[in-house]
């Protein structure tokens, strides 16, 4: 497929054939340039391809309009930006349940309100359900974010640079996150310029001018919970370090 | 498909939404709606008023008394030169008798004769009008009486020394004591007070007319003006339908009697209670019009303000916007929850202005003798107007705010 950007025709992405399966973790890599975003866009139906095909759980969605396109963002893919992207001003419960106001059958507010519930549970926030993006760390707003994604069941989580923003103990965490959503089946998309963070992936794509120039199983895996354990496990050697620095 | 429950529950969500958008500004909101406060209160207002006084001209024209007409005497041209209304007094005894029996349409008449006199009673002394009338008078008039009767023709004949008083002089002559069968002196005659009238309140066009003596004509000719011509005839005719037909008839008679020419104009003029009711209803409704024409221009202003602040608002809100569309927002929910925003802020001020516009109403009923009347038509107009306003100045923005390209949005700073 192809997408071509403004008037002049530039083409942002050419020539790209790819399929991605239920349940595959994938990261797409590449400078920034390489077409990944535009990749994203239309993965994520916010912008669909000029020419060419996209098939969305069998569903043609070069042919949809703007109404159609937001429905299918609604029911199939779940957002994460490197921002976060949620609503100042209101509480992580309610930024979580906001996809719910816009479902084709909305669904009663003390369901709604459980369902966000559950999903901000299973991301573990239950005990910040009613703070606001202001008054929680980097880490816990992108667990917002991440929570507010699954509300609807997607069949994608699509991520953009989604540790681009955080450190790297809470980078690995979301990306832990991650690992445990995809090992529930949820297939999950990101785009990410680490190579260390696009370790946690199945599959890593790489981009360049548009082309998709490598493509490979990750037979290398960084598994979360080593990494939580060996960033534990230095930083508290550093911390011996500095006090065996002081006694001398 | 989605059931209607869950349809309402779908707009409902977008109706709190919009409404918290407004909350959140609460002073910017307030400031945007005030166009319309203003606007909306300055109509409602305008129209309450311009009601009111149209109901005190009626009242007062009414006063005048039912199918009344009025002739006054001159108006006569001498050479080109107009005298004016009352520059001669040239209506006779025998235009009077002439009037009553030869004009069928007729039921009742009075001339009226009138002087400034001092009145003194009781060791008081007050200066008032005195008119001389003819007994008819209080019945055209529909002026009735608190104590005591009305002269009759026999008074009028013999040119009794009878009076009746008007509440103000009975009050400034006698203060709360029952004046009927108390003398009282106008220019030094001795009058017997045999009646006391009604309060009527202040005329149409001024003077009060609870200051006043009502005597017979014929007394009032002989014995205090010396004149031999009444100011004017007051005629009460026998319907509302034959009220243009007889004020011909006694145009006519009239002209007759006065010897007019035929090209000349009337020596006298005539005042149709009826047409002068009308007239007046005219002016006060276009007067009132036109108010309501030029406080509805600051609706219009109000509006653009909505238009404007709609959309340095939508400018504020693009990542908000882009992020909605994102999570699966349709372009006709991003259009509706902008429109309401929009629709709920002039109706705010819509509510508000009325609320203000009922205030000044009241105030002003209050503090004048006027009574201004909110209608419910003026309501409901104030209501729909700021409705149509939100939907009509809410609209551009609000589509604008649903075309934006989410990408675009997204990446707004």
């Amino acid at each position: 497929m192809t997408y071509a950007s403004g008037e002049a025709e530039v083409r942002a992405v050419d020539h790209l054939s790819l399929d991605i399966q239920r349940g595959e973790f994938v990261a797409v890599m590449g400078v920034s340039g390489s077409g990944k975003s535009t990749l994203m866009n239309i993965i994520g139906c916010l912008d669909p391809p000029t020419s060419g095909t996209y098939l969305l759980d069998d569903v043609a969605v070069s042919q949809l309009d703007r109404r159609q396109l937001a429905i299918l963002r609604n029911e199939k893919i779940g957002f994460v930006f490197q921002s976060f992207n949620l609503l100042a001003r209101t509480s992580a419960l309610e930024n979580v349940e906001l996809p719910l106001h816009y479902s084709e059958a909305v669904l009663p507010r003390r369901e709604r309100l459980a369902r966000a519930t559950a999903v901000l549970t299973r991301t573990g926030l239950a005990g910040r359900l009613n703070h606001r993006p202001s008054q929680l760390s980097g880490g816990q707003q992108q667990r917002v974010a991440i929570a507010r994604a699954l509300i609807n069941n997607p069949e994608v989580l699509l991520a953009d640079e989604p540790t681009g923003n955080l450190d790297t103990r809470t980078s690995a965490d979301v990306m832990g996150l991650f690992q445990s959503l995809n090992d529930a089946g949820i297939t999950v998309v990101m785009v990410t310029h680490e190579l260390d963070i696009a370790a946690y992936a199945k599959r890593m794509l790489v981009m360049r001018d548009g082309r998709v120039v490598d493509d490979r199983l990750n037979d290398r895996r960084t598994v979360a919970s080593e990494e939580q354990a060996r960033l534990q496990h230095a930083m508290t050697n550093a911390m011996l370090d500095e006090r065996d620095a002081d006694a001398h | 498909m989605p059931t209607s429950g869950s349809r309402w529950r779908r707009h409902g969500l977008i109706v709190i939404t919009a409404v918290r958008a407004l909350r959140r500004n609460a002073l910017r909101s307030l400031l945007t709606a005030l166009g319309i406060i203003i606007g909306v209160a300055a109509v409602i207002g305008m129209v309450a008023i311009g009601n009111g006084a149209r109901a005190s001209i009626e009242e007062s024209v009414s006063a005048l008394g039912q199918n009344v007409l009025t002739i006054f005497s001159g108006s006569n041209r001498n050479n080109g030169i107009s005298m004016g209304t009352g520059g001669t007094a040239n209506l006779t005894l025998g235009d009077y008798r002439a009037l009553g029996s030869e004009v069928p349409g007729v039921v009742a008449l009075s001339p009226e004769i009138s002087a400034t006199a001092q009145a003194i009673a009781n060791g008081r002394n007050w200066s008032t009008t005195v008119a001389g009338v003819a007994p008819d008078y209080t019945g055209i008039r529909d002026w009735k009486l608190t104590a005591g009767a009305m002269f009759d023709e026999h008074d009028v004949n013999s040119a009794s020394k009878v009076a009746l008083l008007g509440p103000k002089v009975a009050h400034e002559l006698f203060g709360p004591l029952n004046p009927v069968g108390q003398s009282v002196r106008v220019r030094n005659i001795p009058f017997v007070v045999i009646g006391l009238l009604e309060s009527k309140g202040s005329g149409f066009g001024g003077g009060d007319q609870d200051d006043r003596i009502l005597i017979p004509y014929s007394t009032a000719m002989r014995r205090l003006t010396g004149e031999r011509y009444f100011r004017s005839l007051t005629i009460r005719v026998i319907s509302a339908e034959a009220m243009d037909s007889t004020q011909s008839q006694i145009t006519t008679l009239l002209r007759q009697r006065h010897r007019v020419q035929s090209a000349e104009d009337d020596d006298f003029m005539i005042l149709n209670q009826k047409e002068i009711a009308d007239t007046m209803s005219t002016v006060t409704g276009s007067i009132t019009l036109l108010l309501a024409a030029i406080a509805s221009m600051s609706l219009v202003v109000g509006g653009i303000g909505i238009m404007n602040i709609m959309l340095v608002s939508i400018k504020e809100r693009t990542r908000e916007i882009g992020i909605r569309i994102a999570l699966g927002a349709r372009p006709g929910d991003i259009r509706l929850q902008f429109l309401l925003e929009a629709v709920a802020l002039s109706l705010a001020g819509g509510l508000i202005g009325l609320a203000l516009g009922v205030a000044i109403s009241t105030t002003v009923g209050a503090l004048s003798s006027l009574k201004p009347v909110v209608t419910g038509s003026s309501v409901a107009l104030a209501f729909g107007v700021s409705v149509l306003i939100g939907v009509f100045f809410g609209s551009y923005p609000a589509t604008r705010a649903a075309k934006l390209d989410p990408i675009d949005a997204l990446r707004y700073e």
